[in-house]
């Protein structure tokens, strides 16, 4: 029987079209793979599929009634749930506050609130979901969040599940537990559609494959029919080739942490944290999100200062902590968020390029900004690394997510860095964008740069990486040279089980 | 009389509950704005209209509650405005605020010389008079204090509890807070953001206007320029103060409006020795005093001035 | 609804927008003075000719400029920083203050050195006057908004408590007003007889090097930078907190030399209405002017006219004056609409 049924459809945002004439079906009972690298156009098309966007052509249709467009409620009241990969909860409010809400009518004079709590104890028991729903969500875990938001599609009685890369976010162990609950959710008859680039959790837990590239359905598998080359061949459009990678020359360390710890940043801080970066030499820093990544990257960014234990940058060690002293040793920083962070969006390309350096020699005197010298700079980057743009005084917010990384990678590679933070930094690039990224990497490294590369992709972790630390709680683990650890001893340690360093 | 005597006199708590009254009406207004998340800084302009649209109606033969009524609708009016600019257009909260405040005064003035264009001294209407409530009115000192009151500050006392028992206790409050918190939770629940958002703003524009028709309707008998005087930015420390609850954001405007009472008190006491300016700056720099405690362990909701557009997360 | 990016504009667009805003203006202004009685063409004709229609009124326009031009760059300075400067009222207030104390026989010294020291130090108190403010906001997280609007209090009933104090003027005949600057603490007029001084000329100067500040030093950069993204500057090393503290000094100086200017070169002496809302005005201005230096002293003589016309229209047809107050307003709010509209598409759907 089928539950839902998209047809056609269409959504173009000014030039780009996102989506490109979708169509499929989902059938009761079964879990269908959306697969597809970032920009493909999967989650505009969830969006659409929930009401948040309406699409530009095409209909969805939900037990056979066409769903009213642009109306997430619709939505809803049709039986679909939805898990966004960011969660939609408000972290001050309670859990049950969080899964109850709208689901009464807005004008009743009170909250059933005893019978609201009964019913979630009893579906968090039913589906080995447990959490406490008097509990205040900025106290849970990511783990726990997630669960919350299945409690929410359950609650409302939900018969289709969307989760939107459920995993990104979990650990090895909890990804385990969350399949084990969409099984328990299949038998009682849910379907589910659930949104991932890695290909392993796809063979791992679908019935079906639909794989989207450019917007567009370009392959439709069983599962049970295909294997992960064949995927990935879809997914990219092109036979994948691993990264050519020479043989490694390790050089001095460059960098040295002994016994460092932060403040938290965005998750859990370092704790006692020793790591050395040698010149030459690829690190890559595996982990699940919030274990300390944002710490040891602001750390090196300058951006936070060490509470205890040394940091050696060139056989120096640090004073006075601060971007400008990370910039004056020599540090290259390409942050994790190139938006909020690595530009300033209504600043033009000219400016924003100069922005580590405006206060140099180079583009100033007495206080006066040498403009011609900076658009200079801008042009220069723009042509060296093939940056897409009407021209250097563009405003950087109006470039795509691929041109702008280039710019920002164009900004810290110039003058040739010692140490380069590269945090996250093929997040959310196409193909294309992405191989040119991780090619300038490489090249820092024949130069003979320390490379610290952070990433939630474990496949870039172990295609680029020389040597694999992984970050747990705020601490790291010993490092791994180059196909020492299987993926499965990374797994077991980012989950913060095994051996300290 | 000493200047401790005077916090034990009933009179001295009459006046000072007198006081607090506009300050309660439109510190819930702007709580409510805040809560769903939007500060409100059209509040100083929009109490002067509920100040203007209150006491002009009377005037023209209305009776009282006509009077607050067309106060609270003007205020929504201004509200509308208000939200329809920050809301689904998501401008800057801090320059349209503004901009409505010197729009609502400006027009407010404007009318009013244009239906009064030939008066020197501001006409008067019979205000609302004190009501005691039989029984709780004959508590000694309390009942003085508290229960002799007008009508209009009684409700005042309503609102609080009403604002409060709706923020906690029902659908539509969860809603509320949850969109100061985290729109996108709203919107994943099927509610739209942008609803839940301009309502909150028009309500709380309401009492804010409401708190302005106490100046001329219960405190005062007619209106005259420049009478919020900095009440409505007064107000908007208060919510700060009240951590964004209503029992305390209360407790807050009692405290304030206590220590406006004593200076007013205290500066009859000073007999002209100390400049009485000096006196009248205390509730402004009170107010900025407040801030700085708490600011510092404030938990804005999160979502403060913080637009939404649908679909974002 | 949803709002999405337009490519760059068109230098056209970006003119056609405010343009817009002016004629919304117009029209809702029209619809009141229609519900005054009065016919809108004949009205608006009154107030272009009050503010333009003669040598006088275009004269008595660009007085009427002078403060706002100051208030305006003051705001500018700010906003483009985001620090939420509201107080340009009180720091006016203060340099006024300033003026008065040492224009009135304090300091025996010629024009050429006792007018360059009352500007540096009217700008000095106005700049730490400001500096309060944004220091409770980098310190404390403060919002400076709600400070800054309540210190215009303060700082209101400070002057008056002066006025009635220490810098009473013991021949005012009670009245809360100073003694009279000295002449040589006055700005001279620029053409005789007519009431425009040389504040003007400062203002004018000012606009310049406000406009050289934003467009070509790294400070300049610097409280651009800082004001898009607070945390992107960080992160490329711009010292935020520092450089919000060098826009406050700034932006309250701008202000106070507003107060300076009206003491020194047009009223001579200080009283408690010195200043119709300048301070609050120079928003309107700022904002009409797009924060552009330059675009202040355009729109401040624009703001002036309104002002300036509308008064001597009210004279002759009994149509409030307050008209221009609203109209200032409703430029205001339509302004930041139009500017809205000129950078983002709205699709309904």
């Amino acid at each position: 029987m089928t539950v839902l049924r998209l047809s056609g459809i269409t959504k173009r945002f000014g030039p780009l079209v996102a989506n490109d004439a979708i169509s499929f079906e989902l059938k009761r009972g079964e879990v269908i793979a959306l697969l597809g690298e970032n920009g493909a156009g999967k989650t505009t098309l969830m969006n659409i599929l929930f009401g948040h966007y309406f699409p530009d052509e095409g209909s969805v249709e939900a037990f056979g009634k066409v769903l009213p467009q642009g109306d997430p409620r619709a939505a809803l009241e049709a039986g679909i749930g939805m898990v966004h990969q960011h969660f939609t909860l408000a972290d001050q409010m309670t859990v049950q506050e969080n899964i109850t809400l709208g689901t009464e009518p807005l004008w009743r004079p009170t909250l059933s609130r005893a019978n609201a709590r009964e019913r979630i104890v009893a579906l968090s028991r039913d589906f080995g979901l447990t959490v406490d729903p008097g509990a205040a969500v900025a106290s849970l875990s990511v783990g726990e969040r997630q669960r919350v938001e299945i409690l929410k599609a359950l609650y409302r009685e939900a018969r289709i599940l969307i989760l939107d890369e459920p995993t990104a976010v979990l650990t090895p162990g909890e990804t385990d537990a969350l399949f084990k609950t969409l099984k328990l959710l299949v038998a009682k008859g849910l379907s589910i559609i659930f949104i991932s680039h890695k290909l392993h959790e796809v063979m791992a837990a679908s019935d079906r494959v639909l794989v989207l590239r450019g917007g567009k359905l370009v392959g439709e598998r069983l599962t049970a029919d295909t294997d992960r080359r064949e995927l990935a061949a879809l997914m990219v459009g092109q036979e994948v080739k691993a990264a050519d990678v020479s043989p490694v020359r390790s050089g001095a360390p460059l960098l040295v942490l002994e016994g460092v710890s932060t403040r938290r940043v965005n998750g859990a801080g370092l704790d006692a944290v020793s790591l050395t970066l040698r010149g030459g030499e690829i690190t890559g820093l595996a982990g699940v999100s919030g274990n300390g990544q944002a710490a040891l990257a602001a750390l090196l960014s300058g951006t936070e200062r060490p509470t205890a234990g040394t940091v050696a940058v060139n056989g120096s060690p640090i004073a006075d902590w601060s971007p400008k002293a990370a910039l004056g040793k020599g540090i290259a920083r390409v942050p994790e968020d190139r938006h909020a962070v690595g530009t300033i969006g209504d600043m033009s390309i000219t400016e924003n390029v100069i922005a580590e350096s405006y206060d140099s020699a180079r583009f100033s005197r007495h206080g006066f900004i040498d403009w011609k010298a900076a658009r200079g700079f801008a042009e220069q980057i723009i042509r060296d690394y093939d940056v897409k743009c009407p021209s250097p005084e563009t405003r950087i917010r109006l470039l795509s997510g691929g041109n702008m990384q280039k710019l920002v990678l164009g900004r810290a590679l110039d003058p040739d860095p010692v140490v380069i933070l590269a945090s996250q930094p093929t997040r959310g690039l196409d193909v294309g964008a992405v191989a040119y990224v991780h090619a300038r990497l490489l090249e820092a490294r024949e130069r003979g740069a320390a490379i610290l590369l952070i990433s939630e992709d474990l496949e870039e972790i172990l295609a680029l990486s020389d040597t694999v630390v992984v970050i747990s709680k705020g601490q790291v683990s010993a490092p791994s040279k180059r196909g020492e650890r299987s993926i499965r001893e990374l797994g077991e340690l980012m989950a913060g089980h095994g051996e300290a360093a | 009389m000493d200047a401790l005597d005077i916090l034990f006199t009933a009179s001295f708590w009459v006046a000072a509950i007198r006081i607090a009254s506009p300050l309660i009406f439109a510190t819930m207004g702007e709580l409510i704005c805040e809560r769903a998340g939007v500060l409100n800084l059209g509040i100083e302009g929009i109490m002067t209209v509920g100040a203007f649209a209150g006491w002009f109606t009377v005037y023209s033969g209305g009776d009282l509650w006509t009077g607050v009524a067309v106060a609270a609708l003007a205020g929504a009016m201004f509200g509308l405005l208000h939200a329809t600019l920050t809301v689904p257009l998501g401008l800057s909260q801090h320059v349209v605020g503004i901009g409505i405040t010197l729009f609502a005064t400006s027009l407010t003035y404007f009318t009013y010389r244009l239906a009064l264009p030939q008066v020197t001294s501001p006409p008067k209407i019979e205000p609302f008079q004190p009501f005691a409530i039989p029984g709780l009115s004959s508590i000694p000192f309390l009942g003085d204090a508290v229960f002799n009151q007008t009508p209009l500050t009684y409700l005042a006392f309503l609102t609080v509890a009403l604002v409060a028992w709706v923020l906690y206790r029902t659908p539509l409050g969860l809603a509320v807070r949850a969109a100061g918190e985290n729109p996108s939770a709203v919107e994943a629940q099927g509610i739209s953001v942008n609803a839940i958002r301009i309502g909150a703003v028009m309500v709380g524009s309401a009492l804010m206007a409401v708190g302005g028709a106490f100046l001329t309707m219960s405190a005062f008998n007619s209106f005259f320029f420049e009478m919020i005087n900095g009440r409505g930015w007064i107000c908007i420390a208060l919510v700060v103060f009240g951590s964004w609850r209503p029992g305390k954001a209360l407790l807050g405007a009692i405290l304030f409006a206590a220590f406006d009472a004593y200076q007013i008190r205290l500066q009859q006491l000073s007999g002209g020795v100390v400049p009485y300016q000096l006196f009248l700056m205390m509730p402004y720099a009170l107010s900025i005093l407040a801030l700085i405690l708490v600011a510092r362990r404030a938990s804005y909701p999160k979502a403060l001035m913080v637009p939404y557009q649908k679909g974002e997360r | 609804m949803r709002l999405e990016p337009k490519p760059a504009p068109s230098l056209v667009m970006l003119l056609l927008y405010p343009v817009g805003a002016i004629v919304f203006t117009l029209v809702f202004a029209s619809l009141l003075v229609l519900l005054a009685g009065a016919s809108p063409f004949s009205v608006f004709f009154l107030v272009a000719k009050g503010a333009a229609g003669s040598q006088f009124a275009l004269f008595e326009t660009l007085t009427r400029a002078t403060p706002l031009i100051f208030t305006g760059l003051a705001v500018a300075v700010a906003f483009r920083a985001k620090l939420w400067n509201i107080g340009a009222e009180a720091q006016l207030y203060i340099g006024a203050v300033v003026t008065v104390v040492l224009g009135t026989g304090a300091l025996p010294l010629p024009s050429i050195l006792l007018i360059p020291l009352i500007v540096i130090a009217a700008m000095t108190a106005g700049a730490l006057l400001l500096l309060g403010p944004a220091l409770l906001k980098t310190r404390f997280g403060v919002d400076e908004v709600v400070t800054t609007l309540l210190l215009n209090f303060i700082v209101l009933l400070f002057v008056s408590m002066l006025l009635e104090g220490v810098l009473k003027d013991p021949m005012g005949l009670g009245w809360p007003q100073s003694q009279k600057l000295i002449a040589e603490a006055r700005l001279p007029r620029i053409v005789t007889g007519r009431r425009l001084h040389c504040g003007f000329g400062m203002a004018l100067v000012s606009a310049v090097i406000v406009w050289v500040i934003m467009k070509k030093t790294t400070l300049g950069y610097e409280m651009r930078a800082a004001g898009n993204n607070a945390e992107g500057a960080r992160f490329v090393g711009i010292p935020v907190n520092r450089v919000l503290m060098k826009t406050a000094l700034l932006s309250g100086g701008l202000a106070a030399l507003a107060g300076f200017s009206e003491v020194s070169g047009l009223k001579g002496n200080l009283t408690l209405d010195l200043s119709p809302g300048y301070g609050y005005s120079g928003i309107v201005v700022a904002m009409l002017a797009m924060l552009n230096p330059l675009g202040v002293v355009v729109s401040a003589i624009f703001v002036a006219g309104i002002f300036v016309g509308a008064d001597a229209m009210s004279r002759s047809t009994g149509v409030p004056s307050y008209i221009a107050d609203v109209m200032v307003a409703t430029a205001l709010l339509s302004m930041v609409v139009a500017i809205l509209l000129a950078r983002f598409r709205v699709r309904w759907r």
